[in-house]
């Protein structure tokens, strides 16, 4: 999942000045009003680059999707453990456990008035790996290449259809792969009339719509609306409201304006700051669901300083955890040392570290660094990050480490992070589907030569762990579930204390609503947040 | 013949103007430390997409090669594809330029009503109260950031007060029932006829474009009173006078006319620097303008938006230099080639 870009620093003193004036100042009773039939939203959704789901892999994006496009199976947002079906009847996995069969509900039909069936599904799979597009691994990991994908993948009747993995991997897996919008069902007649030079419709469906979720894309501007309408052809219960119309508006506090006036019906960028502030707004209520994103501090281990066990030990004992939960991301996240956000399968609560600067220092003179070292971080200048890292800077000071930090644009940020040229980097981590294997990348590096072809999170920070590495490859393709959470929590244990990860907070995500919408919920991925669903009073 | 020849070096001025536009926003984008392949592939790309998308883009290519490749795109007219917007960068120009322009126009007008007569009566009362008025407001709009401005506005007129429509160009109730003809949403909601998504559309325009028109009347205000200074300390003011004119006749017919020369240069300068797209103003009041377009674009290093863009910006200033060229000949003869 990418993430969107920050915003500039002079933007977040506006935002900083315009909160000030508005606390001060006072709001005037509501008196605009969103028409009845639609739901209006304002979001940040400056990250969007493409709108086939083939391509899609951004946070934005990504919601989008899950409110437009059906799939063989969903989560179930109100238990993410297991999984609901969406367009398919049923499915079966062979007793090698290589073989996933599925049957379609009947009467199926995409918003263009075709017929959805088995050829539509198996084509849109084998598109998304045809095409081979940032998130085709999520289907490509299971042994599906250009050449094999039309065998692997393929309708047997009308509404059956099989799939074929390499390995017998844990099913819950592999379904759980397919929830992402990399297994979102696209009109196969639709896209091939708008194919060009053989492209399976890629450079149309950037911008159009080919599915049969619950809405409809209208139209989407970059930066500026997403406008979705109910489907009428929906197979399902249609959406209670006729419209959604996302607004792209990335300040807290212009987003807090618009809310308390009801020029919109849902704010979902706001501060902690204004959160606090509606806290006692009659007219607005506050919903929220942890995601699946966590936030960590890496050290490279190509600096020697860093890559002491001691020294890594000591730098998560310089973090002052709960000062950061207490105010910095105080309803926008929770503490969390471990990298599985809780939700996933194996998922940790154990919190072992505290700040403890006398504990640091004893461990950095074992480490043969009485003094101390300097060292950088790199981070990009939005919140809380920004706040986080300072806090952290202070704290190492006094156990005689000098960090000095080094401030950037997001891409600017990614860009030296990729080419693994950092010292220490604060960042965050998304789930890319809902399965404990999406975060195996924190202990992946088969390969830690500069040139190397994959270059997971553990590359990026230059960590080995081949102890930790045979875990992940076992747990993925164990299929008793109890003993697979087993093998990702003893993961953890280790994780915690050797890795050179110090693993920050878990992100909660919260929307503030006007009090006359109902039906609406956040979903524990980002493509879970359901729009289709609410109504207005 | 001589004429033939200015036509000439003229051309050759332009052309020079925009290659040199080109390579420095073209060379600064690739040597940013910002990798433009990574705004198309995501954090989480293999390293093998990386390098598969950084070929097909031609980035593997030596710098002199891309610019050439650039440069031979942009003389047929193609200016690539926005990362950021999945359109052709003309269609996104072609969408964002009326917002900034409807807005920009607005502003110079309200700057240039009020800044000139403004400016022109601080001279004539030179050191009375209204100069004063004139000179603080000057003061208060260049050193006031015009985003704190624009808070407080939307704060009192907008949050406080309810005399104007909050950020956007306009409410979500007219945004599907309006259809976009020229972009510009005044004259489109004029067209059709549609008054009352005429009156929104015009209330939320006249914050941010007041807040611009002041901007831009503290100096068109602040150079006025100099150029009457200027004109009312020569002589044939004097003989004006001594011929009896009238005081008015004096002041607008003649000395004005005449500051008007080199205000012209102002004015057009003013009206560029707004058309250029006032970042801040579209950021705080969510105003889909070029401004905006291309900050996002250079946030995202997008770059074919931002080149395109910076093209646009280009052509403006270049046109609009042009314009207050000819103006300056029209309007004072002793300018004119002979």
């Amino acid at each position: 999942m990418r993430f969107t870009t920050p915003v500039l620093s002079r933007r977040t003193l506006a935002a900083a000045v315009a909160s000030t004036l508005v606390l001060g100042y006072g709001m005037a009773p509501a008196l605009a009003a969103t028409p009845k039939d639609t739901l209006v939203v304002a979001f940040a959704f400056d990250d969007i680059i493409t709108m086939d789901p083939a391509e899609v892999f951004e946070i934005s994006a990504s919601e989008v999707m899950g409110n437009i496009y059906d799939r063989l199976v969903r989560l179930d947002i109100n238990d993410p453990s297991k999984l609901v079906n969406d367009i398919a009847k049923s499915w079966t996995v062979s007793a090698d456990g290589k073989t996933f069969s599925f049957e379609l509900k009947p009467g199926l039909k995409f918003a263009s008035g075709n017929p959805l069936t088995a050829d539509d599904v198996a084509f849109s799979l084998q598109r998304a790996v045809l095409l081979d597009k940032s998130p085709a691994f999520i289907l490509t990991q299971f042994g599906f290449s250009k050449t094999n994908v039309k065998d692997k993948i393929k309708a047997t009747g009308a509404l059956t259809m099989t799939l074929e993995t390499d390995k017998a991997y844990a099913p819950s897996f592999v379904m759980n792969c397919l929830t992402a919008d990399v297994g979102a069902v696209v009109d196969k007649k639709l896209v091939l009339a708008n194919e060009v030079a053989g492209d399976l419709g890629y450079a149309w469906l950037k911008t159009h719509y080919a599915g049969s979720g619950p809405l409809k894309l209208r139209e989407w501007r970059a930066n500026e609306v997403v406008a979705l309408e109910r489907n009428d052809s929906y197979y399902g219960k249609k959406a209670p409201l006729a419209r959604v119309l996302y607004r792209h508006i990335k300040e807290s506090s212009t987003q807090r304006l618009l809310l308390e006036k009801g020029d919109i019906d849902m704010a979902r960028n706001l501060a902690p700051q204004d959160l606090a502030a509606m806290a006692s707004n009659k007219d607005i209520k506050i919903e929220s669901a942890p995601k699946g994103t966590v936030y960590y501090i890496s050290l490279n281990q190509k600096n020697p300083n860093l890559a002491k066990p001691e020294v890594r030990e000591a730098l998560k004992w310089l973090v002052d955890y709960a000062a950061i939960g207490d105010t910095l991301i105080k309803n926008i996240g929770t503490v969390d040392q471990n990298f599985l956000p809780v939700g996933l399968l194996g998922a940790s609560t154990v919190n072992p570290y505290k700040l403890d600067v006398d504990k640091a220092r004893a461990l950095l003179v074992k480490a043969g660094l009485p003094n101390g070292f300097k060292v950088t971080i790199d981070m990009r200048t939005i919140q809380p990050v920004q706040g986080i890292t300072e806090s952290f800077q202070q704290n190492a000071k006094r156990a005689g480490i000098d960090i000095e930090i080094i401030p950037g644009d997001g891409k600017q940020v990614l860009t030296k992070y990729r080419a693994r040229t950092h010292d220490m980097y604060i960042g965050q981590w998304g789930a890319d589907y809902w399965d404990p294997h999406s975060n195996a990348t924190f202990v992946q590096n088969t390969d830690n030569s500069d040139d190397a072809k994959a270059k997971p999170l553990a590359w990026r920070n230059a960590w080995v762990a081949p102890e930790l590495e045979k875990m992940a490859d076992a747990a993925v393709v164990e299929r008793d579930t109890g003993k697979r959470k087993k093998i990702y929590e003893d993961m953890q244990a280790e994780f915690r204390k050797a890795s050179p990860f110090i693993m920050l907070y878990q992100q909660v995500e919260v929307a503030a609503v006007r009090s006359n919408v109902a039906g609406f919920k956040l979903g524990p991925t980002f493509g879970s947040d359901y729009m289709f669903t609410a109504s207005k009073r | 013949m001589r004429k033939l020849q200015a036509v000439g070096r003229f051309a050759v001025v332009i052309v020079l103007t925009y290659l040199g536009l080109l390579a420095v926003t073209f060379f600064i984008g690739r040597v940013m430390p910002i990798d433009p392949v990574l705004a198309i592939v995501g954090d989480r790309a293999s390293g093998e997409l990386v390098a598969r998308v950084r070929e097909e883009l031609g980035f593997n290519k030596p710098l002199w090669e891309q610019f050439y490749i650039y440069i031979s795109k942009v003389l047929r007219g193609d200016f690539g594809t926005s990362v950021l917007s999945s359109h052709p960068v003309m269609d996104d120009i072609r969408r964002a330029f009326p917002a900034t322009f409807e807005l920009a126009t607005l502003g110079i007008l309200i700057g240039v009503a009020l800044g000139v007569p403004l400016g022109v009566w601080a001279a004539v009362r030179r050191g009375g109260v209204v100069d004063q008025i004139v000179r603080v407001m000057g003061l208060v709009g260049y050193s006031v950031p015009i985003f704190w401005l624009g808070l407080m506005g939307l704060v009192l007129f907008y949050a406080r007060l309810d005399w104007v429509a909050g950020p956007g160009r306009i409410d979500v109730v007219y945004e599907y029932t309006l259809t976009p003809v020229t972009g510009l949403l005044l004259l489109d909601a004029a067209m059709a006829g549609q008054w009352d998504a005429f009156g929104n559309v015009l209330s939320h325009l006249i914050l941010p474009a007041s807040l611009l028109g002041y901007f831009s009347l503290a100096y068109i205000s602040r150079m006025t009173r100099s150029f009457m200074l200027h004109e009312l300390s020569q002589e044939y003011i004097v003989a004006a006078r001594a011929k009896g004119l009238s005081e008015t006749r004096i002041i607008w017919r003649h000395a004005l006319r005449n500051a008007m020369v080199p205000l012209v240069t102002v004015i057009s300068l003013s009206y560029a620097g707004l058309l250029e797209g006032s970042v801040l103003t579209e950021t705080v009041f969510a105003w889909p303008g070029l401004g905006l377009y291309i900050t996002n674009s250079l946030q995202n290093a997008d770059m074919n938006a931002v080149l395109g863009g910076t093209i646009v910006v280009g052509s403006i200033f270049i046109g609009l230099n042009l314009l207050s060229d000819l103006l300056y000949k029209t309007l004072d003869p002793r300018t004119r080639t002979r």
